[in-house]
């Protein structure tokens, strides 16, 4: 079994802020991690029957769509399923080998495929169903926050962060430091109340998600419906005009 | 490799920073109609990963799920690799590889033929074309006035409708004020041609706390993070506006003075019923339009600054002719109980008290909370204002509107109720994309009467008839083109009615044509309304044997449903391969923020012998000597579509795109033609941009710097104020045909329809369809829509975003499904007028109680795509398109060979497919009936040397 490492002094917490309110289901961020990774650090991100009955990849991030409640009060919620990188990963502690495991310095949960044996037991203790199986290599894949984006200095300063959160075109992902209570991310949390996905589970997920704002409210009472005879035309006979 | 030792000395090292790419290129995307400008990052020859580019004005660095995918989309395994030639009987999709040699002089041989003979006998129309300012251009010079793209299904109801009534449009030339609405009502989009900066806006738009209200059947994507849903009935969106209309006339929330100011609300309507002239505006002796003056009790030039113009009461003329404003008329029109909310709520399935509610709020945002910009202008009379004033409420609508035959006037309604709010190009309200706002309407009359051997057309083949004179109409009153497009069926059809032309063609219905040329459209699946029977008009023969539709030329990049049908095929690259413009001729990028236009560049190497189309057809116009096409040795003009671009001039100092024109690259919009035009553009990431300053980017419509630019810029032909049409003398001249004044008159069974329809104030009626049958057999209403990241069909098919939807069902009202026993995945049979397909359902909670709809497009022909035979797609998915019919009830049967019309099922001002207007009912399978989607066609088997897909894709992987 695989231990946690000890927080170094400084050490960052990165991580993903989803925000459920503007996520319009677009598949942009699925597909655009997809397109990164397929040659990236994890490469490849294996589809199998790509082009037959029942395909099926490797994909980093999904998103799912789902109603909740009935009729007319009913949500159509959007929601991206990526790793949460948690505090205390099950993922890691069960791994056998040592090849899931969380780094110290910033708290990211990769996996080695030299060590992966390929038994999978990371996604059994993944509550989260964030764990992605290459079949065809043989070995566990997994969300790495862009491990070769967020560092790489062969990219502009500006594209530092994971392509899920660089391409969203409803600004639904941002990416930061949570253990810097003044970045982006923190302050979104305690802005808008972001959560832990499924708390009670205890591990502490890292990626926090933000609930839909309040519906804006209505921005006038509704007038009293007409009595009789419509309105007549004369009130605008005699109205000054200026053209 | 530039690892770095972790911290943790047990974590393995890790390269941080690999190397990205050896080559990073800019292009413009095409996997939708979006055109975002990307950044394509090339490793070793491959495409490593393409990113939206942070400097393009459309995008601004995001990207979209079908944008994400275009590494599949290139590398697709149906990509066609060579021309091809049929060789068995059409639709069998046997073909034999032929040389572009003998492919091009094959397609000169026929298509020289028809030049020199009759050329209306060519009908070119192509799909999803961004390049239709060249292929329209192409069909003039040929000579045939049978040219459109595939606008007459898509979208033609917003344009008309807007391009009529405020110079501008919802649909591709006008975008909400993102930055400062404070209320967005969103009718009918599930997605759009603006999909990034939809997204976009409406996260800006509730991060500001801004109201999102979205009308739409169906509660998903955009719809689904709406403040506030209003699940309305498909179809009857006209009627809810107008009561919004109703509400704001009763309450008189509306802004009477930007009324008279920008619109024609006091221009006086001659009353002489039964007369030549009822309806028009009066004139004065100059043929301005007048208005009556309160300080003078007298008419006036209605143009005439600070007139306090009447807008209630009839007047009498010096002529001895009554009169009224328009304002009148409108007002007592739309104040009539019929349209009160209580009157039109349960065809709606609104409340009276919602709409009453959204019409309040509405005029709260507009009149209470006015979004005011310290920013002076001076209009087009010359008064300096200090301040913009905006009413901070705006409006997009799109295809739910746009698909249904009263889709038009539903698109006018909504612009009656955007100007009575005074939302028009102001701060937080819609606003135009440059190169709008433009005249009313915005060009020349469409072309196309009397084609001629061995001659072009003198004009381009579509365009904005103004009246029956503009109708195409041969003397004997037959149309003139085989989509009859511009005659008394669909007068103002400025898209083309491409949903007609195979099947007119198929019954030589105005005539018989000779060759059909295609580009992109995929007219024998997703892109018709009745593939079924497109499918047998293109196989069908006379009694001759020879094929009815004789000769049959496309050109798409990939083993489509369509390339079977035709007997050559012209290969085209994918969209990395290629120069393209996304032209200021055509539909540019444009904003409200100012003109831009953009290219693409080939980003990588062809690996195949196929060629871009626009390449094929510089070629095809020099081997037909089409003039423009040629010097006046006969030489070919251009070598190529790169060398057309930036050397070809529509007229003096304007070409396809606007800037770094000039010798020196200094001018922008007009100038002459740059040789390093494409460089220029190449080293400003492939995108143009002119950013207009302040005082010019609201009130475009009235501004005088604004006009003054746009006129130097080539946008407008004079620097006029362009005067909002709440009535349209253009429609009543029309009607007037229709009442019997003029020469050009309607067939009798045309007649009582022109004079409803063109009503020159909007109206109302209920879909075609739904009017013709029988409610309690077909009693649901059946629509699709297009998922985001399939978002317009031809690059949607790929390894990627297959997985994503595989399959569609058919969604259903949970309420609805219980009441007829369904449960999720039961097998139905979904029955309409004209036939029945076999799906799945599934069962939800947003969507209208009386409405079913599915996922467009998903739905494949088996083999086609290069799909396994098996592949869900054929298996599971289904179009709805196979329940649809082109023609109106009733007249179906009537073919013209026994005496009767059939009348195509779309709009009747536009010609819009109707293709919302579907009616059906759901029934469950037999027993034993469950396991296929039906219907289901043969396998079509791969074209000559197109291997078998790989069953294992490792792309990426390292080697």
């Amino acid at each position: 079994m695989t231990s946690l490492p000890t927080p170094l002094p400084g050490a960052k917490k990165l991580g993903l802020v989803i925000d459920l309110d503007t996520c319009v289901g677009c598949h942009a961020c699925a597909v655009n991690c997809k397109e990164w990774n397929a040659s990236g650090h994890s490469a490849p991100l294996t589809d199998s029957n790509a082009y037959q009955a029942d395909p099926f990849g490797v994909w980093f991030n999904r998103v799912h769509t789902y109603e909740a409640g009935e009729g007319q009060g009913s949500r159509t919620v959007h929601f991206p399923r990526s790793c949460l990188h948690c505090e205390t990963p099950a993922c890691v502690t069960v791994c056998p080998t040592g090849a899931s495991y969380k780094r110290a310095e910033d708290g990211i949960v990769l996996v080695d495929p030299e060590t992966c044996i390929g038994c999978q037991l990371c996604a059994w203790a993944c509550a989260y169903g964030a764990r992605e199986f290459d079949a065809d290599d043989g070995v566990m894949k997994k969300c790495t926050l862009c491990i070769d984006r967020i560092y790489n200095e062969n990219l502009p300063e500006p594209e530092r962060v994971p392509a899920c959160v660089s391409t969203c075109p409803a600004s639904a992902r941002h990416f930061g430091d949570f253990n810097d209570p003044a970045s982006a991310v923190s302050r979104l949390v305690l802005e808008r109340g972001g959560y832990d996905l499924m708390s009670e589970m205890g591990y502490q997920p890292t990626n926090k998600y933000l609930p839909p704002r309040k519906p804006a409210a209505p921005a006038a009472a509704t007038p009293p419906a007409e009595t009789g005879a419509t309105s007549s035309l004369l009130r605008w006979l005699d109205r000054a005009l200026s053209r | 490799m530039n690892s770095i030792t972790p911290p943790n000395p047990a974590e393995p090292a890790i390269n941080l920073s690999p190397a990205v790419a050896d080559d990073v290129k800019f292009t413009t995307c095409y996997m939708c109609a979006c055109r975002c400008g990307i950044k394509v990052h090339l490793k070793d020859g491959q495409i490593r990963y393409i990113q939206g580019n942070p400097n393009h004005p459309v995008n601004k660095g995001v990207l979209c799920g079908k944008g994400s995918a275009g590494i599949m989309q290139h590398y697709s395994p149906a990509r066609l690799t060579k021309p091809l030639l049929r060789v068995g009987e059409r639709g069998a999709g046997e073909f034999k590889e032929i040389e572009w040699d003998e492919a091009l002089a094959l397609a000169t041989a026929w298509l020289g033929t028809v030049r020199a003979t009759d050329p209306k006998k060519l009908a070119f129309f192509t799909g999803r074309d961004q390049s239709q300012s060249f292929t329209g251009w192409w069909a003039k010079q040929f000579g045939t006035p049978n040219f459109a793209a595939h606008g007459g299904f898509c979208s033609v109801n917003m344009a008309v409708g807007g391009l009529y009534s405020i110079g501008g449009s919802f649909w591709e030339f006008g975008e909400p004020d993102w930055e400062h609405a404070k209320y967005f009502l969103m009718l009918g989009v599930a997605e759009d041609h603006d999909s990034n900066p939809i997204k976009a806006g409406i996260a800006g738009l509730k991060q500001r706390g801004a109201k999102f209200v979205s009308v739409n059947p169906v509660k998903t994507g955009y719809s689904a993070v709406a403040d506030e849903w209003i699940g309305i009935r498909p179809g009857t969106d006209g009627l809810f506006v107008l009561a919004l209309v109703h509400e704001l006339l009763r309450t008189d929330k509306i802004d009477l003075d930007y009324l008279v100011r920008y619109a024609n609300a006091h221009w006086l309507v001659i009353r002489n019923p039964g007369a030549a002239d009822d309806g028009l505006f009066a004139r004065d002796e100059a043929g301005k339009p007048i208005a009556w003056d309160r300080a003078t009790n007298a008419p006036a030039d209605a143009a005439t600054a600070g007139l306090n113009p009447a807008v209630i009461g009839e007047v009498t003329l010096p002529d001895g002719r009554r009169a009224i404003p328009v304002f009148h008329l409108m007002a007592e029109r739309y104040l009539a109980p019929e349209y009160a909310p209580a009157a039109v709520a349960d065809r709606c399935g609104v409340s009276a008290e919602t709409i009453r509610r959204i019409a309040a709020e509405m005029a709260e945002i507009a009149f209470n909370q006015p979004l005011v910009l310290q920013q002076p202008w001076t209009d087009t009379a010359g008064r300096r204002h200090e301040t913009m004033v905006g009413r901070p409420v705006a409006i997009h609508a799109m295809r739910g509107i746009s698909a249904h035959s009263n889709g038009f006037h539903t698109c006018r309604a909504l612009h009656v109720l955007q100007m009575l709010l005074g939302a028009i190009d102001t701060p937080g309200s819609w606003r135009y994309k440059s190169p709008y706002p433009r005249p009313i309407p915005p060009g020349p009359p469409p072309v196309g009467k009397n084609a001629t051997p061995n001659k072009e057309m003198p004009g381009m083949a579509l365009g904005f008839p103004q009246g029956p004179e503009h109708l195409l109409l041969d003397d004997d009153g037959t149309p003139c083109r085989i989509d009859k497009a511009f005659s008394w069926e669909a007068p103002i059809s400025a898209h083309g009615l491409m949903h007609t032309v195979i099947a007119n063609a198929h019954a030589g219905d105005p005539y018989k044509i000779d060759v059909l040329f295609m580009f992109m459209a995929n007219m024998a699946w997703n892109s018709s309304m009745n593939p079924g029977d497109a499918m047998r008009q293109l196989t069908d023969k006379d009694e001759d044997g020879e094929y009815k539709i004789p000769k049959v030329i496309y050109s798409d990049a990939f083993f489509s449903e369509t390339v079977p049908y035709a007997d050559l095929i012209l290969p085209d690259t994918t969209y990395l391969e290629r120069w393209d413009a996304i032209s200021v001729l055509d539909r540019p990028i444009g904003s409200s923020h100012g003109p831009a236009d953009a290219i693409r560049q080939p980003v990588v190497p062809l690996d195949r012998d196929v060629r871009p189309f626009q390449d094929v057809l510089i070629d095809l116009g020099a081997r037909l000597s089409l003039p423009g096409f040629v010097n006046e040795g006969g030489a070919a003009k251009f070598t190529s579509y790169a060398d057309y671009l930036a050397n070809h001039e529509r007229t003096p100092g304007v070409g396809p795109l606007a800037g770094w024109r000039g010798p020196d690259g200094t001018s922008h919009g007009k100038g002459a033609a740059n040789p390093d035009q494409l460089k220029r553009y190449v080293e400003n990431e492939c995108f143009w941009q002119f950013k207009l300053p302040p005082e010019q980017t609201y009130f475009k419509h009235a501004n005088k710097a604004y006009l003054d630019t746009a006129h130097a810029m080539g946008m407008v032909g004079a620097a006029n104020q362009i005067v909002f049409q709440l009535y349209s003398e253009h429609l009543q001249k029309f009607r007037l045909a229709a009442q019997g004044h003029g020469p050009v008159q309607p067939p009798e069974r045309l007649r009582a329809r022109i004079e409803t329809y063109f009503d020159p104030l909007p109206i109302w009626y209920v879909p075609f369809e739904q009017a013709a049958i029988e409610q309690a057999a077909y009693p649901l209403h059946a629509i699709t829509q297009r998922p985001m990241p399939m978002y317009h069909a031809w690059g949607s098919q790929n390894a990627w975003l297959r997985q994503i939807y595989t399959r569609n069902h058919l969604y259903m009202n949970r309420r609805m499904g219980t009441a007829l026993g369904l449960v999720d995945d039961d097998w139905v049979w979904v029955t309409s007028r004209t036939g029945r397909l076999k799906c799945q359902i599934r069962l939800m909670e947003g969507v209208n109680h009386d409405t079913v709809w599915t996922w467009n497009a998903i739905g494949k022909r088996s083999g086609a795509w290069n799909l396994d035979a098996h592949a869900n797609e054929s298996e599971q998915g289904f179009l709805l398109n196979h329940v649809i019919s082109e023609w109106l009830p009733a007249q179906k049967e009537q073919a013209q060979d026994q005496g009767g019309h059939r009348t195509a099922n779309a709009d009747p001002v536009t010609g819009q497919a109707a293709w919302y207007d579907l009616r059906i009912r759901v029934e469950k399978v037999a027993h034993g009936e469950e396991g296929q989607t039906a219907p289901h066609f043969s396998t079509l088997p791969r074209p000559p040397h197109m291997k078998p897909a790989a069953r294992t894709l490792r792309y990426g992987e390292k080697t």
